[in-house]
């Protein structure tokens, strides 16, 4: 078990955030978080990394667990000059394999002399990921890392998460909004909404009335999109 | 060669530039422009204080200046409008100064020197003060570098590797504190703001990495000490302003400079391409 969270709750003043939510991680586990804005996603993923006071209950992080953050976003002012690479030597207990994996993901060495000012979101995506996987981490923590990439981008970026997991090993935690393609890659798909609604494999989630509450009509479209392939090519053939 | 107030106002305004400008780079890249400049008027109240009951004027600037900032830093994240609360709290304490400098009789007179500073008067018990902030603020962004840089990039992403950026962010602000204890002596309440922005304003457009920027703006601090007290000494004018007005002129050129180097490098890119 990495992380074992139970009945945690958070409260801004009076405002509860977070009901009686118990989870646990283990490891090699994909496991995800989906909800609506204000639902609290943000704010569990604040508590497991101890940024937030929590009110009752218990998070319980395995020990010496290294965690790799990958945020939503920098806020990188344009009046700080930093190129990606000095910013991959930002990190903590770096080491040389993490690098190796670092540079993997951003593809091109060419993005390691660019200005993180200037990079699309693709590409800061790709450096956030990067940096995460510096230490090495035992389980990465994505926080909608897919904001504002397409859909074949953001497919592209989940296949990668799966290719990090197969390789080191690392169990995956990641808020997302992007149903239908994270659905496909999850062990485990967590139904938020200040309490856990419902939990389970990514079938039976999407299949469950409290699931098709939460997010509507929408689902069925979603999931169709879910169930089919999209490793095909149509291209000239005149759909 | 301390016995020369040429030379000691020089050391002063030297010692001053390069403790503002690597902290002046965090002020910029963390838009706390107008933090500094509030802490910094705070300070005028810890120096009517200090006259009042006459001890250390760098005792009671950094005492007025730590304590609003650490008031402001727990209004934080508390009060959704900030950035009034800085003015209101930046401007009570100036106007409070003022007026507890006007029952003191005979320094009314020497106001402007807090307000501008008074370079040319600095003793070498001033110079000596100086030169211990520069040193513990060197020590302290030095030491802190790294974790400062990732609580500016990200909060949450600092905090995931076991960082607090609460704490990293008051060092900051003792560091600030100290700063414009210093700074009073050399440029005043008024202007010490400006030798933590301008020369790291002027440095961002020339550099790739924050060090190079920390690195160019302490060098632009120190030339606008050395060129402004020159220029006063020539003109016979004001020092604090001259040395701000130095370092006005030299972000001019640099912003103008790398206007030139983009259109250039533009250029290069457009002939390889075609």
């Amino acid at each position: 078990m990495l992380i074992k969270i139970q009945n945690l709750n958070v409260a801004y003043g009076r405002k509860k955030v977070l009901e009686n939510v118990t989870l646990t991680l283990s490891k090699n586990e994909i496991v995800t978080i989906v909800g609506p804005n204000g639902s609290g996603k943000t704010t569990l993923f604040k508590a497991i990394i101890g940024s937030i006071p929590i009110k009752s209950g218990s998070v319980v992080i395995k020990q010496n667990l290294k965690i790799g953050y990958v945020p939503q976003v920098l806020n990188i002012d344009r009046s700080l000059p930093l190129t990606v690479e000095r910013f991959l030597e930002l990190a903590k207990n770096k080491n040389d394999q993490g690098f190796l994996r670092a540079q993997q993901i951003l593809e091109s060495d060419d993005l390691l002399s660019s200005q993180i000012s200037n990079l699309s979101a693709g590409q800061l995506q790709r450096v956030l990921l990067g940096y995460a996987l510096m230490n090495e981490p035992d389980v990465l923590m994505l926080d909608e890392a897919t904001r504002g990439l397409d859909q074949p981008g953001s497919a592209a970026f989940y296949k990668k998460i799966e290719e990090i997991r197969e390789s080191t090993g690392c169990a995956i935690l990641m808020i997302s909004h992007d149903l239908h393609v994270v659905m496909s890659a999850s062990n485990r798909v967590i139904c938020l909404n200040g309490h856990i609604c419902c939990q389970g494999e990514p079938k039976s989630v999407a299949a469950s009335p409290e699931y098709t509450s939460m997010f509507g009509s929408k689902v069925e479209g979603t999931f169709a999109l879910y169930q089919h392939d999209h490793n095909h090519s149509h291209e000239g053939k005149g759909i | 060669m301390l016995d020369d107030f040429i030379v000691r106002a020089a050391l002063a305004g030297i010692g001053v530039a390069l403790a503002a400008a690597p902290l002046g780079c965090f002020v910029v890249w963390r838009r706390m422009a107008y933090f500094g400049e509030s802490t910094a008027h705070a300070a005028l109240l810890g120096v009517s204080l200090s006259l009042m009951f006459e001890f250390s004027i760098f005792l009671g600037a950094i005492f007025v200046s730590l304590l609003m900032a650490s008031l402001v830093t727990l209004a934080q994240g508390r009060s959704l409008f900030l950035d009034t609360l800085l003015g209101v709290a930046g401007h009570m304490s100036l106007a409070t100064g003022l007026v507890v400098v006007s029952f003191i009789s005979g320094v009314r007179i020497e106001l402007m020197a807090y307000l501008i500073g008074d370079i040319l008067s600095v003793s070498k018990t001033d110079l000596l003060l100086i030169w211990i902030g520069l040193v513990i603020v060197l020590v302290l962004i030095f030491w802190r570098w790294s974790a400062l840089l990732l609580c500016t990039l990200n909060e949450d992403l600092a905090t995931s590797s076991g960082l607090n950026p609460r704490r990293e962010s008051y060092a900051l602000t003792v560091g600030l504190a100290i700063v414009v204890a210093v700074g009073i002596k050399v440029v005043g309440v008024l202007l010490i703001i400006s030798m933590l922005i301008i020369p790291a304003a002027s440095a961002r457009s020339l550099v790739s990495t924050p060090e190079k920027m920390a690195a160019l703006a302490s060098l632009i601090g120190m030339l606008s000490a050395i060129l402004g007290l020159n220029a006063s000494y020539v003109f016979d004018t004001p020092t604090g302003p001259s040395i701000v007005c130095v370092a006005s002129l030299i972000f001019i050129i640099t912003l103008i400079l790398s206007f030139f180097v983009e259109q250039f490098s533009a250029v290069i890119k457009n002939k390889k391409e075609s």
